[in-house]
């Protein structure tokens, strides 16, 4: 699978989709909320490319699906 | 104020509106006795089992109904994307319930009523799931039609779900597409239907104490079969991302005054309860009035393992519900 120009790494916080250098909408260290929540929560955004992903949230776990860089589940 | 509640012991007979209005106004020091009392209630009408269930979303977002907690909605700017559940996934989710020892699995659907698509998704859901595994289904797919109650009393849905959310008073300022009434119809074509009805709603929507002895009052009315407990995990993108947590002493509060209004009913501790009242809250509530629980993942958020569910019910010599028991 392709990714779009530089998008191999982990550039965007998977929860609010904001950049992962910036700031977090809470104004507190960035993403530190985000992080917090994220421990129930599945992720939201694509961390390579920001656009929303498709999450199906099963009993005992999750995937999440970019329609650019595929699936992913729990770690 | 207590002696109205310890009477609710030997009576089996909910506290009325003054009386649950004591118990959400209690002190900090007056709350152990009081959810004390609600334990021993619960022990005496309902017994020491508590029921295990798993709900799973079998189509998320999209939804065209504005409740303003709900990050599923379509008309708000919430991440959450539209999307189905297939059926192998779904009789997964049915297989991964029962492994918990659960005897409910409830299906979910964000809509404001089921279309024929849901409705044929949900018949051949339920089919695939009864070949698979051995479990009591419940539904949860909005307002429905009579004919629509009458098809899922012929699937044979164990229980359905509507939630009135909250007090009459306070339900406008919560939902603005559909009103408590049009809920209210519902359940009673579903309860006329002989399915057991389930229904609850969510706490620290901005409503005051008095709506909350409100609404306990009204499902008091109701009588419905399982109360769920929700409390307000607030979601991005929602017109209530900011609204704050309950506060977790009266989440507990909370839960003492609905099982003193509602002796005989399943309280069931449902979804918010990780963020609002930790694992503390957890037992708490527990030994509290609460007796069912919602183990897992919720709709859209997680939850907290089963195992460590089912554990903490071990160590409280709580027995799960068998399913035998439930037919």
């Amino acid at each position: 699978m392709n990714a779009p120009n530089g998008t191999d790494t982990t550039v965007w916080c998977d929860r609010c989709g904001e950049p992962l250098t910036g700031a977090a909408p809470s104004g507190t260290a960035p993403h530190e909320a985000c992080a917090a929540a994220r421990e129930l929560e599945p992720p939201r955004f694509c961390p390579r490319c920001r656009r929303r992903m498709k999450v199906q949230v099963l009993p005992k776990g999750w995937s999440a699906t970019c329609v650019e860089h595929g699936t992913t589940g729990p770690a | 104020m207590l002696a109205a509640a310890k009477a609710v012991i030997d009576t089996g007979v909910g506290l009325d509106l003054d009386g649950v209005l004591a118990v959400l106004r209690c002190s900090d020091e007056e709350l152990p006795e009081y959810l004390a009392i609600a334990h021993e209630v619960r022990m005496t009408w309902c017994g020491p089992e508590v029921e295990v269930e798993g709900i799973v979303s079998l189509k998320t977002g999209g939804c065209p109904e504005d409740c303003h907690f709900c990050s599923q909605s379509g008309l708000f700017t919430s991440p959450v994307r539209a999307v189905w559940l297939d059926i192998p996934s779904l009789v997964e989710a049915a297989k991964q319930t029962a492994a918990t020892g659960a005897t409910e699995f409830c299906i979910v659907a964000a809509v404001r009523g089921p279309d024929e698509r849901l409705m044929s998704q949900l018949a051949d859901g339920v089919a695939a799931i009864r070949e698979a595994v051995d479990i009591n289904i419940a539904a949860s797919l909005g307002m429905l039609t009579q004919d629509q109650v009458d098809r899922l009393s012929a699937l044979d849905i164990h229980r359905y779900n509507h939630n009135l959310e909250t007090a009459r008073s306070h339900f406008p300022q919560v939902v603005t597409t559909h009103t408590w009434e049009e809920r209210w119809d519902t359940l009673r074509m579903v309860r006329d239907a002989g399915m057991e009805v389930c229904c609850g709603g969510i706490l620290g929507l901005g409503e005051t104490v008095e709506q909350r002895a409100e609404f306990a009052i009204q499902l008091q009315e109701l009588d419905p079969h399982e109360v769920p407990l929700n409390f307000l995990n607030p979601r991005p993108g929602t017109p209530l991302s900011d609204q704050p947590v309950l506060d977790p002493k009266d989440a507990l509060r909370a839960v003492a005054a609905f099982r003193l209004a509602l002796p005989r009913t399943l309280l069931r501790y449902a979804g918010g309860r990780e963020i609002t009242l930790g694992d503390l809250g957890t037992r708490d509530g527990l030994l509290g009035g609460v007796n069912a629980v919602i183990v897992g993942n919720y709709l859209t958020t997680l939850g907290r393992s089963p195992d460590q569910d089912l554990a903490l019910l071990d160590e409280l010599r709580m027995p799960v519900k068998a399913l035998s028991a439930t037919l």
